[in-house]
């Protein structure tokens, strides 16, 4: 049984930060979990009922308030604008690299369709090729995915590469990640989307540089070829 | 100190109350207590189908493709041979919430304790309107059917989750649920009147009906609880009922609000629904942090920490909730410079939180700590509440919400907080109470082998979901199996699944404890728990018109082992501690118990 609080490996360049958010919240609310848990265990035992014993008349502590609504309030807040910078980093669509790999991805029902933009590096042109349930990516290098949908939400998760993002019908959700590693990774659907969601899987398959281009050109031909 | 020198508007209705025929005593009552014990008794049936519908989601996940026990039983259309198809599931998972979430929390603690507490713990007679709490009762078993009904109709029960979104919810083309959507938006739509009328009476009760000296801040707590509870739910759910019409009018009549084929708005459904759908979070545990309340200082016979505290914190939750909504938004595709907003809003809230947990811990430090079946609850209310507060902050950090949004993290945080702290909040309430609505007592050994049982079944099923949604198991689906990153997780869904079952078969104890006590429990007499609030003043069950008397406050409701008084508790209505007492006339009945009243 795997009862883990670990995060399973990450192959995205900001998948490392993050992680390291979400350790740094696992030990603030690890440390506050044990600490109040056992002083209300402790209290428990400690006061508990015995003949000729009576409660102490204290009707509370203006002291005791401010210090616990203010360190509580200075750490979430910490916690926040500390988050600030990572959140810009991934979603502001500013931020999104602009070297980045462009591929248009649809989500329908029950399959994601990538869209490439063939030789010309342009969509909307004769030489565009598509690939269902595949996303080919070369690594090493920011990919920015154009996210829609057809009929309903799904949501485009790529659990190794820290991302999420709901394909909304009628908007396109610009998406960016990069590579740190090859090899293939799951592509799943995060919301639920018909009786057949849970089917809604894929592969997002990272190749080094050179062998994406000869996938490239292979899908090329082949697109030219029909 | 009997009913020959009560006052005339007391009198007046104790006697009409011997007029009452069978129905209008226990069918069509205007008495807030029989209201009370009727939405108690519907609500915990409705418990008892959202159980059902958790138990068979768990079927699935813990022995994917199996035949179900007894699950022959069910029509092909659901179940062909006891195997539950992917449509029956989805329409599982959304019919569970729904259940929950409308049909069972938010009437056992809004319906049944915002009835039986207000009026007694203010010292009301009644309702301000009693006739309209009538009507607010009545809805609910109307909606239920139509709820209900729903599972039978051609298509089957909806299957677009309780959050429905659209356009996956507005048209019957992607999940092949027609009718079933039309009802359960129906069924929403008729029950919101119900929470609305009774809101309306709780607000108007609270303001006008206290008893003198019932000054603001005289108020128990889960009095308190409730009024802002009905506050919330008179502003909410108007937002979910217009919100299901426009939906409604997308699925019937052709309307686009949320398809965008008519340049209609998918994200505007989420806006809507999480604007009402936060401060509804709330509403489904103000209530239970009320009682919590209530049973610690009662339990501890200690004053409550910084009754203060307590107040402004669950005001601020009150006015705090309506401004988080979009972190349930964070993956939507919503400007992502709203991020930031909803990340400092939604941290903010759990302030109020932390200000109440470290408050119920105050109040058991030096206490005098009495462990019977209520305070175990209790306490389970506030050690489980922490977890699901803490694991909260992970999802209002927005980065990390990317990865855990969806996942089975999430499930894990709101069952922390829906059954650990609400449900276990629920039974806090009910164990504490039970002697005033029934007049007898419910079996303590049975109450702490339901409630050690509980415990560890509760957190044997729950806990080790986060584990789940940290590997990146997501949220609805039929079969994780599918895909090959979370085939190794199968043995952790099964260990999941065997502790639900486990827990449900301990609600058999409650459940016989519950009906068994009716007839066999022990008398309770006037104040078993030796109370302070003007509630247990009265007897058990108090008559029609509560109060021999009008009650007279004269003191704050948990002035429990304060050195002037004789005894560890102080009635609110119990004469001021000088003797002489002046020209004042003797405040109250006596608080000491009497049996068989």
């Amino acid at each position: 049984m795997n009862f883990s609080w670990l995060m399973p490996e990450t192959v995205s360049t900001f998948g490392p930060a993050l992680d390291n958010l979400y350790y740094v919240i696992l030990w603030i609310t690890g440390i506050v979990f044990f600490a109040t848990e056992i002083i209300l265990v402790v209290f428990l035992v400690k006061y508990r009922h015995t003949e000729g014993r009576k409660a102490e008349y204290i009707q509370g502590s203006n002291k005791a308030e401010v210090v616990w609504t203010a360190i509580p309030f200075v750490i979430v807040m910490s916690l926040a604008f500390y988050s600030k910078g990572l959140w810009d980093e991934i979603r502001d669509p500013a931020m999104i690299p602009a070297d980045a790999y462009p591929i248009e991805l649809m989500g329908r029902q029950f399959e994601w369709n990538a869209t490439y933009s063939g030789a010309d590096n342009q969509f909307g042109t004769s030489d565009d090729f598509d690939v269902l349930n595949e996303l080919h990516i070369p690594v090493d290098r920011p990919i920015r995915i154009e996210l829609e949908a057809e009929d309903v939400i799904h949501s485009f998760f790529l659990p190794d590469f820290r991302v999420k993002q709901d394909a909304v019908p009628g908007m396109t959700t610009p998406v960016w990640f990069e590579a740190t590693r090859t090899g293939e990774f799951p592509l799943a659907c995060a919301e639920l989307c018909g009786l057949g969601h849970y089917t809604m899987g894929g592969t997002v398959i990272v190749y080094s540089q050179a062998d994406f281009q000869d996938w490239l050109a292979g899908q090329q031909a082949q697109a030219e070829d029909d | 100190m009997s009913t020959t020198t009560a006052p005339e508007t007391h009198a007046g209705h104790a006697e009409a109350h011997h007029e009452l025929g069978f129905i209008r005593t226990y069918i069509f009552s205007t008495d807030h207590k029989m209201i009370a014990r009727q939405f108690l008794f519907t609500s915990l049936l409705f418990l008892l189908v959202g159980g059902t519908l958790a138990s068979m989601v768990r079927w699935q996940l813990g022995f994917p493709g199996q035949p179900m026990p007894l699950g022959g039983g069910l029509p092909d259309t659901m179940a062909p041979g006891g195997i539950i198809l992917p449509e029956f599931y989805n329409s599982l998972v959304t019919m569970h919430a729904t259940f929950m979430v409308f049909f069972a929390l938010m009437p056992l603690q809004a319906g049944v304790f915002g009835n039986l507490l207000i009026p007694l713990q203010i010292g009301a007679e009644d309702m301000a309107f009693p006739r309209i709490n009538m009507v607010s009762f009545w809805i609910l078993p109307v909606a239920g059917i139509i709820m209900l009904a729903s599972f039978f109709v051609e298509g089957g029960a909806a299957g677009a989750g309780w959050t429905s979104y659209a356009p996956l919810s507005a048209s019957g083309e992607w999940t092949g649920v027609y009718m079933g959507q039309i009802l359960w938006l129906t069924s929403l739509a008729v029950l919101g009147f119900s929470s609305i009328l009774g809101a309306l009476n709780y607000v108007t009760t609270v303001i006008n009906m206290r008893a003198p000296g019932m000054t603001w801040f005289r108020i128990p707590l889960a009095t308190w609880s409730l009024f802002v509870t009905a506050w919330l739910l008179l502003l909410a759910i108007p937002i979910l009922t217009g919100g299901a019409i426009l939906l409604l009018f997308d699925q019937t009549i052709g309307t686009a609000f949320f398809r965008p084929e008519g340049s209609g708005e998918p994200l505007l459904w989420q806006h809507i629904f999480w604007f009402f759908g936060h401060p509804e979070v709330y509403i489904l545990i103000l209530p239970a942090m009320g009682f919590t309340s209530e049973v610690i200082a009662c339990r501890s016979r200690k004053p409550i920490f910084g009754y203060h505290s307590m107040v402004i914190a669950m005001v601020a939750i009150g006015f705090l909730g309506w401004i988080v909504w979009g972190h349930h938004m964070f993956q939507s595709g919503m400007n992502p410079l709203l991020g930031m907003t909803f990340m400092a809003t939604t941290v903010v809230i759990a302030v109020p939180s932390a200000i109440k947990t470290f408050n119920w811990m105050g109040t058991l430090w030096r206490g005098n700590i009495h462990f019977d079946t209520p305070l175990l609850h209790a306490i389970a209310f506030v050690s489980l509440f922490i977890i699901g507060g803490l694991s909260g902050i992970f999802m209002a950090v927005a980065p990390v919400d990317i990865y855990i949004h969806d996942t089975y993290f999430i499930v894990a945080h709101l069952h922390y907080v829906l059954v650990g702290g609400s449900l276990f909040g629920i039974f806090a309430g009910i164990t504490f109470w039970y002697p005033k609505m029934f007049g007898r007592m419910m079996n303590e050994g049975l109450g702490k082998v339901h409630f050690v049982l509980s415990f560890i079944f509760y957190n044997m099923a729950f806990f080790p979901m986060h584990n789940l949604g940290v590997q990146g198991m997501m949220r609805r689906i039929y079969d994780p199996n599918q895909y090959e990153y979370l085939q190794g997780l199968q043995p952790t869904n099964t260990f999941i699944s065997i502790s639900v079952f486990l827990f449900a078969a301990t609600q058999v104890i409650f459940a016989f404890n519950f009906l068994w006590s009716l007839r066999a429990g022990k008398e309770a007499g006037r104040n078993p728990w030796k109370s302070n609030t003007l509630l247990w003043a009265t007897p058990s069950p108090p008559p029609h018109g509560n109060f021999p008397e009008m009650p007279i406050v004269n003191r704050g409701p948990y002035e429990y082992s304060h050195p002037d008084a004789e005894e560890d508790f102080w009635p609110q209505d119990a004469p001021p501690a000088t003797s002489g007492s002046g020209g004042q006339p003797a405040a109250s009945p006596t608080p000491e118990p009497v049996p068989g009243d």
